[in-house]
């Protein structure tokens, strides 16, 4: 059978691991973007807050994915919970290092403007620093996204959803038929759903970031 | 009906919030970590209306003090009392909410529109949304800037100057009595900010507000103030005074080399060409029949006259002899008058027209450029002269008075001291 084939008999099936796996990503993303911005807002404006925060998201880095869904396993069982939670802890750095280098990079004398207006705490992080550090978060964003895409493929070790399925039922079966084209079909998807949430990405900084910020 | 078009025209001048006072009672700064205060127990009253300015050398404090007044820079003790509240101890986002704050770099936030910029305060002490937006066109009109043009822009779009007038036009928007500049002209090119500075001088003017106003520039400080403050390390006042005072009497050494030298010509500044003594001219127009002007040359005690075109402005000095030399001919005598200066003009702009004229006099016109006078060397000199001996006179005077008090205060102090 060849690619093409493959691809017209299964459709149905690698549609759904498609979306499944981009809807997994998406709800990681935002859980994980809601949690890193407000871990960079509590800890940019100490020094020794901030390290913590990027060293310990930097940890979660160089754990193997493979090995993280597997020690979550016998925690909290199969299926989605360990995929959202490697997913989620695997997003933050990005995230968390772009908001605090964002927000730190907002200039002094525009914060010292802000107070010398009286403008609160609250007021002057939502009207002034986020907008300002919103640009380096979105990059942020968009780097955790690329790289949760490839991570989620693993999910299916634990039983989890998405296309890393099609990948593991593959190589379970190499030798066999359809073992190549069903590689194929899932890397292939993920790319493909990489590039497309890549594209969005461009659109959502067009349409939030101010025209007088914009580069 | 031309009564309910009366009332609905707004008129700024009127319900203006004009400035209040301010006291400092003992103001000190201690950063934890440090042996000596940032600022050691500044004590300053400051008048309603008034433009005070604060000049020292870098890391003297003064800017340190400044921020205190809003408590963007907590003291360590000290009370500050704006007008007749004490605003130590009140919360900070309310009290800078009635308080003016204008920074070096403009702080005008980049994404934000020009107009959202001027907006922010009248919209966070919740004035109406209609109210907002008739408060930020005029503040556009006030700073000079075209409400139609500069409304939608984004700051990047403006030039240094125009950012720094917007910068002005939202500290003033929420009409505050008091206004606080940190070196506000401080990163744009001389000539702007010389503008910059005309125009805050036209917009006090008009406003009266109480101005603090921090810069290292001591011809700023001069061209600006009403009072100028002179700080030396920890904020200590070295000197407190009018800038003749300053200029003048300097108290040490440490004022006096910070007013630099040159002191005397920078007093030039500090007074306008309608102080000083305008002397006639003999005149002719260019109508004046050629014999007449001719006999007037030879029998006046001048050897020099002024003529004047149709509209008595003036137009040539003729010598006695020109006219021989020309010929006889009236366009061709003569030396055409290229400098004049106002009655608005300071000495100092008269002093440079009389040096770069080759008689040493320059005509003084009206506003509609009309001849009043001339203005020559020995005027400025002699008035120069008076001003200083005038200025030396009220200075002994004042220090007679300081002295007076103190004495006065001593013996009280003794008294009381007996008493107890």
């Amino acid at each position: 059978m060849s690619f093409w084939e493959y691809l017209g008999n299964r459709h149905q099936q690698l549609l759904t691991d498609a979306f499944q796996h981009a809807s997994a990503v998406f709800q990681c993303m935002v859980i994980a973007t809601v949690l890193g911005v407000l871990i960079g807002v509590v800890s940019y404006r100490s020094g020794w807050g901030s390290s913590v925060a990027i060293t310990s998201t930097a940890t979660v880095l160089t754990i193997p994915s493979l090995a993280a869904i597997g020690l979550l396993i016998p925690l909290v069982g199969l299926g989605v919970a360990p995929t959202v939670i490697t997913l989620t802890l695997y997003g933050l750095l990005p995230i968390v290092r772009n908001s605090i280098v964002g927000l730190r990079g907002v200039d002094p004398s525009l914060v010292d403007a802000a107070k010398g207006i009286g403008m609160s705490r609250i007021t002057r992080l939502r009207k002034v620093e986020l907008p300002l550090a919103w640009p380096p978060i979105l990059t942020g964003i968009r780097v955790s996204t690329q790289m949760l895409m490839g991570i989620a493929a693993i999910a299916a070790y634990a039983s989890g959803p998405g296309l890393g399925n099609e990948i593991f039922r593959g190589i379970a079966s190499l030798g066999s038929a359809n073992a190549i084209n069903s590689v194929l079909a899932g890397t292939l998807g993920i790319v493909i759903l990489a590039l497309l949430f890549d594209a969005a990405y461009v659109l959502l900084g067009r349409l939030t970031i101010p025209r007088g910020i914009r580069v | 009906m031309s009564e309910t078009v009366a009332a609905t025209e707004p008129e700024p001048a009127a319900h203006a919030t004009s400035g209040a006072t301010i006291q400092l009672e003992d103001l000190t700064k201690i950063y934890p970590g440090t042996p000596s205060p940032a600022v050691d127990n500044v004590s300053m009253d400051i008048k309603a209306g008034e433009t005070v300015i604060f000049v020292g050398p870098s890391g003297c404090g003064k800017s340190t003090t400044l921020k205190m007044i809003n408590r963007l820079i907590e003291p360590s003790s000290g009370r500050i009392r704006i007008g007749d509240e004490d605003v130590t101890d009140i919360d900070p986002v309310k009290l800078r909410r009635k308080i003016g704050y204008a920074i070096q770099s403009s702080g005008l936030f980049p994404h934000m529109t020009v107009a959202e910029n001027i907006a922010l305060v009248p919209k966070m002490v919740g004035w109406s949304k209609s109210k907002v937006k008739d408060r930020v066109e005029e503040m556009l009109d006030l700073v000079g800037l075209d409400p139609r043009e500069f409304h939608g822009r984004y700051p990047r779009a403006l030039s240094g100057g125009q950012q720094q007038r917007v910068g002005v036009a939202r500290a003033l928007a929420a009409d505050p009595p008091v206004l606080l500049m940190d070196e506000p002209f401080g990163a744009v090119d001389p000539i702007t900010r010389d503008h910059l500075q005309d125009e805050l001088i036209r917009l006090q003017h008009e406003l009266h507000k109480t101005i603090v106003f921090v810069t290292h520039d001591f011809d700023e400080a001069i061209k600006l103030g009403d009072r100028i403050a002179v700080l030396r390390e920890h904020s200590h006042i070295a000197q407190f005074d009018t800038p003749e005072a300053i200029l003048t009497n300097p108290t040490d050494d440490f004022v006096s080399g910070f007013v630099g030298a040159g002191a005397a010509l920078k007093r030039l500044n500090l007074t306008r060409v309608r102080d000083v003594e305008i002397a006639e001219f003999p005149t002719v127009t260019v109508d004046d029949p050629l014999q007449s002007i001719f006999n007037k040359l030879r029998s006046g005690p001048h050897n020099e006259l002024l003529m004047l075109d149709r509209r008595n402005r003036p137009y040539k000095w003729l010598r006695r002899g020109d006219l021989m030399r020309a010929r006889g001919s009236l366009a061709r005598a003569g030396q055409l008058v290229h400098d004049t200066v106002t009655r608005d003009a300071t000495l100092h702009d008269a002093l440079e027209a009389v040096l770069t004229d080759s008689g040493g006099r320059v005509a003084v016109t009206g506003r509609r450029g009309e001849f009043i006078g001339v203005v020559d060397m020995q005027t400025l000199m002699n008035s120069v002269h008076e001003l200083l001996e005038a200025d030396r006179l009220t200075a002994i005077e004042h220090q007679h008075d300081l002295e007076e008090l103190r004495t006065h205060q001593t013996v009280q102090e003794l008294e009381g001291g007996a008493g107890a």
